[in-house]
Formats: structure tokens, C-alpha cells, sequence
């Protein structure tokens, strides 16, 4: 009887441990896809499209996790492929200096002017 | 006098803004390839169309001539038409040709090239447009030009026109 309910916890368990372990692959590739352009269809990311280039895409990046790569190794090898604009994020370097730093210094501008005016009344 | 400088100061800030967001809208939206030379993955490996057989795409790249890769597929109607000018090259110019089939079933690819003539050295299968990816590409037609360094010098999205075809052949006689 031991051995029966002994047998049936592990095979719960192992169901357990590969359902999450799927569904975390699945979370994975899907965050990974929707960080990515679909470079021939405007305004959709990989994970939205549903065109040869972003069904292809979606595959390799599934055989890419399998390998055993990293989300960064995967973005790495993609920019690599298709340059900076496959990606959504762009990263910060001196073309992106100011997109990034822009929104920075509006608010840091707008708290000073908030500041001021608080400070006078 | 303090106001008045806050005002020029907003007014030039947002007179930036604008033209940095004029300068966008007129920036080029479409997906353009980079014009640097990049390396082909030497890990490439596709099966050949006839017999089957894994074959890595960077052992039919040859040394002493140039090679030129294009990706087709049998139901894409573009590949149809710049399929004269992949004939001409491979009939009158020393350039290796190597064709990889995009997303095709294989009985329409080969009846595709027996109809209309087989221009490539060899065809290898790209089954899934994984490899396709690899390479960088986008959909077919593509054609890449690969120097004896095995690095991309040109790349052609879509089909090959007249002046593609005439650049091709400045640069082998180079």
C-alpha cells in the first residue's frame, strides 16, 4: 500500500514539476516574442503576427531555449541578424542617449517648477 | 524677467521636440538590412533538395569565385519573374549558385525548377524558414552575395530587377 501511495505522489509530483516547467517555457517565449518586431508586418510584434517571417521566428527562438540559450543570447543573435530595430527596447548608446534621457530631465524639470511654486506660496 | 526666460525656455524646448519628431516621421520605416559585412553562421545546415542528404551551407561556399544565395519558393510569383536573371548569371558568369527553398513542397519546387530551368549549383530545403532566419532574411525572394571571406556584401530583398542583375555583374568582374 506504501509503495502504491509512494508511487502515485512521485508521479504527481513529475506531472507537477513538467506542467510548470512547460508553462514556463511557454511564459517564456512569449515574453520574448512580443519584445520583438515583426520586421514585415508595421506595428506588430512577433508574438502578435501570425506572417511566415513571425511563425518562423517564433519557432527558432523555441529551438534556441531548448539549446539552452538566454533571453539576452536570443535578442544578442536576432540583433546580430537584423540590427537594433528588431528589438522594441531600444538600449541606451549615443543614438538613444536622448530618448531615454528625455523624459528624465522633463520631470525632473516639472518637479523643480513644482517645487518653486509650492516654495513661494 | 524671470517668467520671460522660463517662456523662451519651454518655447525652444518644444520647437526641439518638434523637429526631433519631424526628423522621425520622414526616417525611413521599413525594415532595411544592415550594410555592414557580416559573417555567414557556419552552422548552417540545410538538406538538399534532390538527395536528401545535410549538407552545412558554408561547405558549398567557394574560395576562387563568388557565390550568390537565393532563397525561393515554388508558390512565391516575384521568384518567377527574376528567375531569367538567376538563369543568365549561373549560363554566363562564373558565380556559385546556391538556391534554398523557402516553406515549399517539394514536389512543386522540383517541378518548378524542371519547368522553368534550374540556375543553382545547388538547392538545399529550408523546410521551416528557420534557416532562413539564421540567415537574416525576411521572406523570398532574397538573394545574398557572399564574398571569398564567406561575408554578406550585398544583400537583395525581393525580387532581382535589371539593375540588381547589372550590379551583380560589376561586381564579379571586379
Amino acid at each position: 500500500m506504501k509503495k502504491i501511495s509512494l508511487t502515485v505522489l512521485i508521479l504527481i509530483i513529475i506531472t507537477l514539476y513538467s506542467s510548470i516547467s512547460f508553462a514556463d517555457k511557454k511564459k517564456n517565449i512569449d515574453h520574448i516574442t512580443k519584445n520583438l518586431r515583426c520586421l514585415i508586418c508595421q506595428g506588430q510584434s512577433v508574438y502578435d503576427s501570425q506572417s511566415d517571417f513571425a511563425l518562423s521566428m517564433k519557432k527558432l527562438i523555441r529551438i534556441k531555449i531548448k539549446e539552452g540559450n538566454t533571453e539576452d543570447e536570443i535578442y544578442n543573435f536576432l540583433k546580430e541578424k537584423y540590427g537594433e530595430w528588431v528589438v522594441y527596447e531600444p538600449e541606451v548608446n549615443k543614438n538613444t542617449i536622448f530618448l531615454w534621457g528625455l523624459p528624465l530631465i522633463l520631470f525632473i524639470f516639472g518637479g523643480l517648477l513644482i517645487i518653486r511654486k509650492v516654495s513661494i506660496k | 524677467m524671470k517668467n520671460n526666460k522660463i517662456f523662451y525656455f519651454v518655447v525652444i524646448l518644444i520647437v526641439a521636440i518638434f523637429f526631433v519628431l519631424l526628423l522621425g516621421l520622414k526616417k525611413e520605416k521599413n525594415y532595411s538590412p544592415q550594410s555592414d559585412l557580416k559573417k555567414l553562421n557556419n552552422s548552417i545546415s540545410l538538406k538538399e533538395l534532390y538527395s536528401g542528404k545535410n549538407i552545412f551551407l558554408n561547405d558549398l561556399l567557394l574560395t576562387n569565385e563568388l557565390n550568390l544565395i537565393n532563397i525561393w519558393a515554388s508558390w512565391c510569383l516575384p521568384c518567377k519573374a527574376e528567375h531569367p536573371y538567376l538563369i543568365n548569371l549561373n549560363v554566363k558568369f562564373d558565380i556559385n549558385l546556391i538556391g534554398i527553398n523557402y516553406k515549399d513542397n517539394l514536389d512543386n519546387s522540383k517541378k518548378f525548377l524542371s519547368d522553368l530551368g534550374n540556375p543553382y549549383d545547388e538547392v538545399l530545403v529550408d523546410s521551416d524558414g528557420t534557416k532562413s532566419i539564421e540567415l537574416g532574411a525576411i521572406g523570398v525572394p532574397e538573394t545574398y552575395l557572399i564574398n571569398n571571406e564567406n561575408k554578406i556584401i550585398k544583400k537583395f530583398i525581393g525580387p532581382l530587377d535589371q539593375d540588381d542583375y547589372e550590379n551583380i555583374i560589376n561586381l564579379i568582374k571586379k
